[in-house]
């Protein structure tokens, strides 16, 4: 099967994933930290009394309900293409996605259906304290839905707590424990849902700021604002911070991915970090289009050592080394772990063989094979690698991974910045006069989207070609169906969210237009 | 739960809707035919489980991704 896999499937299959994931995630991380500073903002009204903070909950209320519902279910349609285009893939997962997958349905449909109904519904028919309790059950139950999401896409990143079963072709949770807080899915949890509060922060900034520029409801941005830059500040400090120990990890679990977004082909002691630099469209090796060098680099020595193995002078290995090889530091080259994976893939054709021919004997020994720690730590654990033509496959976009790293990282400094000069000049009351800084704070709304989304890209191209870390290829994976088809319902989803998305943009325009309403009798918002 | 308290979650409900805003109705219908859309049109149509629509049973399942992971050179 895999010897007629055509590579044009694997590539429109990854394209309608990539186009799919990110447009949903485009509404998620709005809805995870809108959800906390509309619960900061209502806690606010409910102490103070003040109705100000109402008017002001119930106007980022109605945003964050047009988001949330253009963007309920649109994470579905993942689930669909893994049945139908991965189907080895979510074979071979077993219940190891499914069951934090299942959680999450039933989460987010008990938890956030609930309590967003008693949050929209419920004004003046259940008391302020248990509409409040139900605005933080909202954004407790949203993020926590994220939760177990991200832990299903970090064991793909960092496969743990399993054991692979030759008789049934699937991994099986032997650890649940191992899978919810492996230290990746626990850096993935904590950097994503951060960032999505750092991205509503901006959001409700832009957004004021637009009412100050208007000279439009001056006390209503002001408190906005507030509310968002603390909440904002804090955490893109946590995002920093987290997305260290999350490169850190990485550099680990996967020094490939690592050395693709730091743009490092030759891995060196002391290694250096490039802060800014722009690649060469020329080959540095013709036999790999993604290999290139750099036209100009701003080199940090010695930080990227630190940052990966908080050493100043650890080795980091580059692309290359990864690829062929170095003896000197452990390094084994690509070659050989194929050669592993391959055994491997035999082993699991032999027991397939024995199985099929009743030879009870030879399967059972073959399985028990499969469960020996040596078997496991020695080949098993290079399965994927097995699928492997060429060593070059093994490398992502260097270019791609390197630019998305950079811009994420650098709008992320932006951020930090930009939330501390909202912070001064609200406490020093300038902020209205500043009229070049408004328009900058609206700007930067579309920058923290492209800077989130460049995250997805480092996290998910970085770590090409694998759909499982080392154990499964995406040419391993795909479903043999026709391209024409994947190619026709990548162009359905492109028209299908884009439509969701302006019609997203227009409703909400139209709100923010309209404005706050003061609470004068009911209408549920 | 008392029949009383369910039938205020349905009057909870039935008159949250009732007096819903302009802005809450349309976006239950954008909500209402983008469902149609994945569930219906695009999952039945689309996306049928490959293992599912093509193989009765987890062992026939099994042995197809078997064989398609072990058909290497």
């Amino acid at each position: 099967m895999l010897e007629t896999i055509d590579l044009s499937l694997v590539n429109w299959s990854r394209a309608q994933f990539a186009l799919t994931a990110m447009y949903h995630w485009i509404f998620v991380p709005l809805t995870l930290g809108l959800s906390f500073i509309i619960a900061f903002m209502e806690t606010l009204y409910v102490k103070t009394g003040d109705p100000e903070w109402k008017k002001i909950t119930k106007f980022w209320m109605i945003l964050f309900g047009v988001n949330f519902a253009i963007g309920v279910a649109t994470g579905i349609i993942l689930e669909f293409e893994f049945g139908t285009n991965w189907s080895n893939y979510s074979w071979f997962v077993g219940d190891i996605f499914g069951a934090p997958l299942a959680i999450e349905g039933i989460l987010a449909f008990f938890m956030e259906s609930t309590f967003i109904a008693i949050m929209f519904f419920g004004w003046n028919k259940v008391s302020k304290k248990v509409h409040l309790t139900a605005t933080w059950l909202t954004a407790i139950g949203a993020n926590l839905s994220a939760l177990w999401i991200l832990v299903a896409n970090a064991w793909m990143q960092y496969p743990v707590g399993m054991e692979f079963n030759p008789l049934t072709a699937r991994n099986e949770m032997v650890n649940f424990w191992s899978v919810l807080f492996s230290p990746v899915a626990v850096d993935k949890f904590l950097h994503t849902t951060s960032s999505g509060f750092v991205l509503a922060a901006i959001f409700v900034i832009g957004i004021s700021a637009w009412f100050m520029l208007k000279k439009r409801e001056i006390a209503f941005a002001r408190k906005s604002m507030m509310v968002a830059a603390i909440f904002g500040l804090l955490s893109s400090v946590y995002v920093a911070f987290t997305g260290d120990t999350s490169a850190r990890h990485i550099a680990t679990t996967q020094p490939m991915k690592f050395a693709a977004f730091e743009g490092l082909y030759n891995g060196s002691e002391g290694a250096g970090l490039i802060a800014l630099g722009v690649m060469s469209t020329t080959d540095t090796d013709p036999s790999n289009e993604n290999l290139m060098d750099f036209n100009m680099k701003i080199e940090i020595p010695n930080i990227l050592s630190y940052m990966a193995y908080m050493d100043w002078n650890a080795f980091v290995p580059g692309v290359n080394d990864l690829v062929r090889g170095n003896a000197k530091y452990g390094i084994m080259s690509a070659a050989e772990k194929t050669e592993r994976g391959k055994h491997a893939i035999l082993k699991l054709k032999e027991f397939k063989e024995a199985k099929a021919s009743g030879d009870v004997t030879k399967a059972e020994m073959l399985k028990a094979e499969f469960t020996s720690p040596d078997f496991r730590e020695n080949y098993f654990r290079y399965f994927g690698y097995g699928y492997i033509a060429d060593p070059n496959l093994l490398v992502p976009s260097v270019p791609l991974s390197f630019y998305s790293f950079h811009i994420m990282v650098g709008f992320g400094f932006y951020f930090i910045v930009f939330f501390i000069l909202v912070l001064v000049y609200l406490v020093k009351g300038t902020l209205e006069r500043r009229r070049g800084f408004l328009r900058l704070a609206i700007w930067t709304i579309p920058m923290v989207y492209i800077a989130s989304q460049a995250g997805w890209i480092v996290a998910e191209v970085g770590r090409q070609p694998w759909v499982i870390q080392d154990l499964m290829p995406t040419v391993a994976a795909v479903t043999k169906i026709s391209t024409s088809a994947v190619q026709v319902t990548f162009w359905m989803f492109a028209v299908i969210f884009t439509t969701l998305l302006i019609a997203e943009i227009k409703i909400m325009l139209r709100q923010i237009k309209t404005g706050p309403k003061t609470d004068g009798g009911h209408r549920n918002v | 739960m008392g029949k009383h308290t369910l039938y205020r979650i349905w009057r909870f409900y039935v008159e949250g809707f009732r007096d819903m805003s302009g802005w809450g109705k349309q976006v239950w219908i954008i909500i209402l035919v983008k469902l149609f859309i994945l569930f219906v049109v695009l999952k039945l149509f689309f996306f049928p489980n490959f293992l599912n629509t093509n193989f009765d049973t987890d062992e026939q399942r099994s042995e197809q991704v078997l064989e398609n992971l072990t058909n290497i050179k």
